[in-house]
């Protein structure tokens, strides 16, 4: 089973995400992670889930979520050309030594050290998980202290938006021309 | 002009066709029912429990095409309604919950009588909303009663705290909804149809399964004119009874775990599965491997949810059943499939499965059979939920469209008696019998007090075998014939009915049955009759649980047969 990624367009209501949350618990499905923010239509809110399922068993969660009368849409964007993010906060240990090197990895990984006390620095990372699971793999050795993960966003590459793909959609063949 | 929260309610339930409520009032909700008079067109019905209050809706509902309406106050008369929201859940009733809820200052501090209600009914409602807002009560109200009918309808609860009750606001009912998301698909899409007419053109082993969507959708007409032309076989669910008459020649009855032999065959040799408004559910499918090996399957239904949940489809037609048909009734050319039709009647003839034995004691099946003849077919019949419940679905030859209500998906038991009130307060001047078993009767009973109260003529059978009957069966077939738990000393049910002033009989033996169901006829106010039934009597045909429907068992052989 692998992880896919489902978008959602829900209303910008009180309880909204306990029902996105609730169905998925009782349909059987354990939320990966959920980022849930503002966007560009007013009372819109989005909802970036990744779930764990073979595409027939998340298929049935997305037309179950798209159910709900919150929800505008909800889409399975797993095969699509997508990009997705993730941020994170990593709090390091450091030496008057060991920070130096702690400064390089950052750089490699163009990230940002956000804060720095006498024996530690917090690191903010964005990219996707497996660049945030490389540089987190390379920080255990000088001890992690605290981290926090923002979980996935994604969209998809190029044509139009979620809401206005639904009328005389690009097929995802043009999306990748325009891309490129 | 200016209206309490209470007002614009009641003002809202005459605007949207309410015409009856069925409810009990409490502290919370006691504002609304203060209103009650200034509404002297809304009818309440007051029963015994909050459970038969949401029953009474839900028969009400599935038999007047009308939303049913309940109310109970805050807290335990809130949560009494969630077994019988749940059933109108799954049974795609629409239903509109009104629940009294502690005022706005208390909510979230565990005052008396508090209890997060949407919270509990978020996973058995089609949407349900807490009024926080006095202003929002005319729109929230228009809201759901668009919600509960229309689309796969459902239940909608509406939480509303007592201030809100009686705080004055300037009123406007909308005159426009405001739902944008909500937006379910009616027509079928025209390529889909298309496939599936070939499809049945081409097919030469077909059968219709006709689920409950028919009911919800009216098809009744277009059903028969797909069955008709091109001669297909009309199996139907458990719910999908009386969808189609079952004097029919092309009828061939109940599917599923104790559905007909011949129809069980039927789908599983077929090479074309029509699934018309139903949802494949696993009392339906047997095991869904080895679910009509052999058939292609069409499946039309409201909800794209269903589509492809148990099993795998074909040609998915997501759209409003009655569209849909009378769309693809048009691209059908007639058609023969004379050498299927005489196989199933082969499978009828070699496998009967509705033949009565002969016996001095009652049998339960004796029992329906002689209703059905007191009633030639035309009463509505309202089950409970067990043994008698599939008796009731297997022996009874239903003719009139929608004249079996019972509970399906949930299979609560209790129901039928507070849903027979339901039934009967929708359809007045009819014949309704509630079949029920001593088990389901028990659950609802105090009910009689209202169906006394409100005078309603309907006739009750108790097949009274003494046991929890259908767990009693599986006990004696899967496990060893250890009866934990399932014998059930009842009372004396003439007496009880007695005490509620409704008359009844008991009928021991097999001569007294159509005399007392005869009785029951002549009575002009409700009856009882308590029948004595062969305790030990099983339901057949049965497909284990997790077997195929290929693969059932059947009646054990007795002496001499009596049809």
């Amino acid at each position: 089973m692998a992880k896919r990624t489902l978008i959602a367009l829900v209303e910008d209501r009180p309880g909204v995400l306990n029902r996105m949350a609730s169905l998925c618990r009782r349909r059987g499905f354990n939320i990966e992670s959920i980022a849930v923010g503002h966007t560009e239509t007013p009372h819109l809110s989005r909802m970036t889930i990744v779930v764990e399922g073979t595409s027939a068993m998340v298929e049935q969660l997305r037309k179950q979520l798209d159910k709900l009368v919150v929800t505008v849409k909800v889409s399975d964007i797993t095969a699509d050309d997508i990009i997705s993010r993730e941020l994170a906060l990593i709090k390091v240990k450091t030496t008057p030594a060991s920070r130096s090197e702690v400064m390089q990895i950052v750089d490699i990984f163009r990230a940002g050290i956000v804060d720095v006390a006498s024996d530690s620095v917090t690191i903010e990372v964005t990219g996707d998980e497996n660049k945030v699971d490389s540089l987190l793999s390379l920080l255990y050795g000088f001890g992690i202290r605290e981290v926090t993960r923002t979980g996935r966003v994604a969209m998809t590459r190029g044509g139009s938006g979620l809401l206005s793909a639904e009328k005389g959609s690009p097929t995802r063949g043009d999306r990748r021309q325009k891309a490129s | 002009m200016k209206m309490t929260g209470a007002q614009m309610i009641l003002d809202g339930f005459v605007k949207e066709g309410v015409e009856v409520i069925f409810g009990i009032l409490g502290g919370a909700i006691l504002p609304l029912y203060d209103t009650l008079p200034q509404f002297p067109q809304l009818r309440h019905v007051l029963t015994r429990h909050e459970q038969g209050a949401a029953h009474a809706a839900d028969g009400y509902a599935r038999t007047s095409e009308k939303v049913g309406v309940c109310m109970a106050t805050s807290g335990p008369g809130a949560t009494n309604l969630v077994t019988g929201i749940a059933n109108a859940f799954l049974d795609s009733v629409p239903m509109v919950a009104i629940t009294g809820q502690v005022a706005r200052p208390f909510i979230g501090k565990d005052a008396f009588q508090e209890i997060d209600i949407t919270g509990i009914t978020l996973p058995i409602t089609k949407h349900n909303y807490l009024v926080l807002d006095t202003a929002s009560l005319p729109r929230i109200i228009k809201e759901a009663f668009h919600l509960a009918k229309t689309g796969r309808p459902g239940p909608v609860l509406i939480d509303v705290p007592k201030d809100v009750f009686a705080e004055q606001v300037e009123y406007h009912y909308p005159k426009q909804l405001d739902l944008p998301s909500y937006k379910p698909t009616l027509k079928g899409h025209p390529a889909q149809i298309k496939k599936a007419a070939k499809l049945i053109n081409e097919s030469e082993k077909p059968v219709i399964i006709a689920g409950r969507g028919i009911v919800i959708s009216n098809a009744y007409a277009q059903l028969k004119e797909l069955a008709e032309t091109s001669q297909i076989p009309v199996i139907t669910t458990l719910l999908g009874i009386s969808t189609f008459p079952e004097s029919h020649i092309l009828s061939y009855g109940m599917l599923g775990m104790h559905g007909m032999a011949h129809a069980n065959f039927a789908v599983s040799d077929s090479d074309l599965v029509i699934a018309i408004g139903m949802r494949f559910d696993d009392r339906v499918t047997g095991t869904v491997n080895t679910f009509a090996p052999r058939a292609r399957i069409i499946h039309i239904d409201i909800d794209p949810a269903e589509i492809g949940k148990n099993v795998r489809v074909d040609v998915p037609i997501v759209g409003d059943v009655k569209n849909v048909l009378s769309a693809l009734n048009k691209q059908l050319t007639s058609a023969q499939h004379l050498a299927w039709i005489e196989q199933l009647d082969n499978w009828r003839r070699t496998h009967p499965s509705l033949d009565i034995r002969d016996s001095e004691s009652i049998l339960p099946q004796y029992v329906v059979d002689k209703v059905y003849q007191a009633t030639q077919g035309n009463a509505t019949i309202v089950t409970g939920v067990g043994q008698h419940q599939m008796w009731a679905a297997q022996h009874y030859q239903y003719e009139q469209p929608n004249s079996l209500v019972s509970s399906g998906g949930l299979g609560t038991m209790g129901f039928g008696l507070p849903a027979a009130i339901g039934v009967q307060v929708a359809r007045p001047g009819s014949t309704v019998w509630c079949l029920d078993g001593d088990g389901s009767f028990q659950m609802t009973i105090q009910e009689l007090a209202t169906i006394a109260q409100e005078k309603l003529p309907l006739k009750v059978a108790i097949l009274n075998n003494g046991y929890l009957g259908m767990v009693r069966q599986w006990q004696e077939l899967f496990h060893e014939r250890r009866y934990v738990a399932t014998p059930l000393a009842g009372p004396d049910f003439v007496k009880v009915a007695e005490a509620y002033g409704i008359p009844g009989t008991k009928a021991t033996h097999r001569d007294e049955v159509a005399p007392a169901i005869q009785q029951a006829m002549n009575e002009p106010g409700p009856f009882v009759i308590d029948f004595q039934v062969e305790p030990e009597e099983n339901v057949y045909p049965m497909v284990p649980p997790g077997g195929s429907l290929a693969e059932l068992l059947e009646a054990p052989k007795k002496e001499g047969v009596k049809s």
